[in-house]
């Protein structure tokens, strides 16, 4: 019943977009697999050292992270000496204690056994800082501790 | 009149919504690769200290000035982290046991001065309040090498058709695909060396005076 032909013109058909969606949502998806939010914001520098005898921290068991490091650009009113950082705060020492038994408060029971602790730590941080830490966890009977690390040469860097 | 189809959705902007999510997660996405030394911290006991042997002990001292001080075997000397891996293995594969102490695999010069066998010997650490952390890393990476150099070479000896190594094995044995079964006999392996060559490794508590 069409009275108006349609033209018959030489141009090309338009480019379907229809599926343009479908590969963006595929990359979506992927991401948002593939993401770990943060949950923290860093306050302190975080430049890891290097080791090459590195194992895989296993996300099948619970993580703490414990940072420590000098407060950085942003922060520099907290002074130019190592701090801690637990969760988004800086805290001092006394303060990992309570930090560690509130993360295992969080936990399911049968899990507690199993918290790792991931000490990411600053190279240029001094070991005192370090060792007061593994003091605590010791005292928090926290003793699966895990030294990140990036992948690289250890010696590299060093002298 | 004709039946008339259902107009049809535009979806050209699904597009852009698609995006506008895509560019939000990769955004805030940390692709995490988190890995380090695994190390286990010695529980607060109140227990003696046992009495072990000076031979048996590699004493590493690290300096605030971030030297490291070896006294070993009747010797102290001043090593250079680079030689310090090879240092260690030369300490750990001594085999310098007599009679029930004898060591069967050690392959080193089975000097009578430094460590009996593997089950003997000690790597102990002592830092300084002041030793920079990226130096203990190194010195923990190098210590940790040791002992998976030598953990390497017994699992080929002891294994010689799994045509593997025990970083190898290792690594298997913590990859969700592998199978159960296989799962169970990488373990029995791995479990018979870490039982061999056992991580003797203590830490002293750092000192602060400033030598």
């Amino acid at each position: 019943m069409s009275k108006f032909k349609k033209k018959k013109g030489g141009d090309l058909p338009a480019i379907s977009t229809a599926s343009l969606p479908d590969i963006v949502f595929m990359l979506l998806f992927f991401f948002m697999v593939a993401t770990v939010m943060r949950e923290t914001s860093l306050k302190v520098e975080n430049n890891l050292p290097a080791a090459d005898q590195v194992e895989k921290l296993d996300k099948k068991n619970p993580i703490s992270y414990i940072y420590a490091g000098k407060p950085s650009s942003n922060y520099k009113s907290f002074g130019s000496e190592a701090r801690i950082q637990l969760n988004d705060k800086f805290a001092d020492v006394r303060d990992v204690q309570a930090y560690i038994a509130a993360e295992r408060a969080a936990l399911r029971e049968e899990l507690v056994p199993f918290l790792t602790v991931a000490l990411k730590v600053d190279s240029e941080t001094n070991m005192g800082l370090v060792s007061d830490i593994k003091q605590e966890l010791r005292k928090a009977n926290a003793l699966k501790i895990n030294y990140t690390t990036r992948k690289g040469d250890a010696l590299a860097g060093l002298k | 009149m004709a039946k008339r189809s259902a107009p049809e959705v535009n979806a050209g902007s699904m597009a852009d919504i698609a995006f506008l999510l895509l560019i939000f997660f990769l955004v805030t996405t940390t692709i995490e690769l988190d890995s380090g030394l695994n190390r286990k911290l010695p529980p607060i006991e109140e227990t003696e200290p046992p009495i072990i042997k000076e031979k048996n002990i590699f004493q590493l001292q690290v300096n605030s000035g971030n030297q490291l001080f070896l006294k070993t075997g009747g010797d102290e000397r001043i090593v250079e982290l680079k030689d310090l891996r090879q240092a260690a293995i030369d300490f750990l594969d001594n085999g310098g046991g007599q009679g029930p102490d004898a060591c069967a695999r050690c392959q080193g010069k089975k000097n009578p001065n430094s460590s009996d066998n593997f089950d003997k010997a000690i790597i102990s650490l002592q830092s300084n309040r002041a030793t920079k952390y990226d130096t203990y890393i190194a010195v923990q990476n190098e210590i940790i090498a040791a002992y998976n150099f030598l953990r390497n070479r017994e699992f080929k000896r002891e294994y010689p058709n799994a045509g593997i190594d025990f970083i190898e094995a290792d690594k298997r044995y913590n990859d969700p695909r592998t199978s159960d079964s296989e799962k169970e006999k990488l373990k029995e392996k791995l479990e018979k060396i870490q039982l061999l060559i056992p991580q003797k490794f203590s830490e002293a508590e750092p000192k602060t005076s400033n030598n």
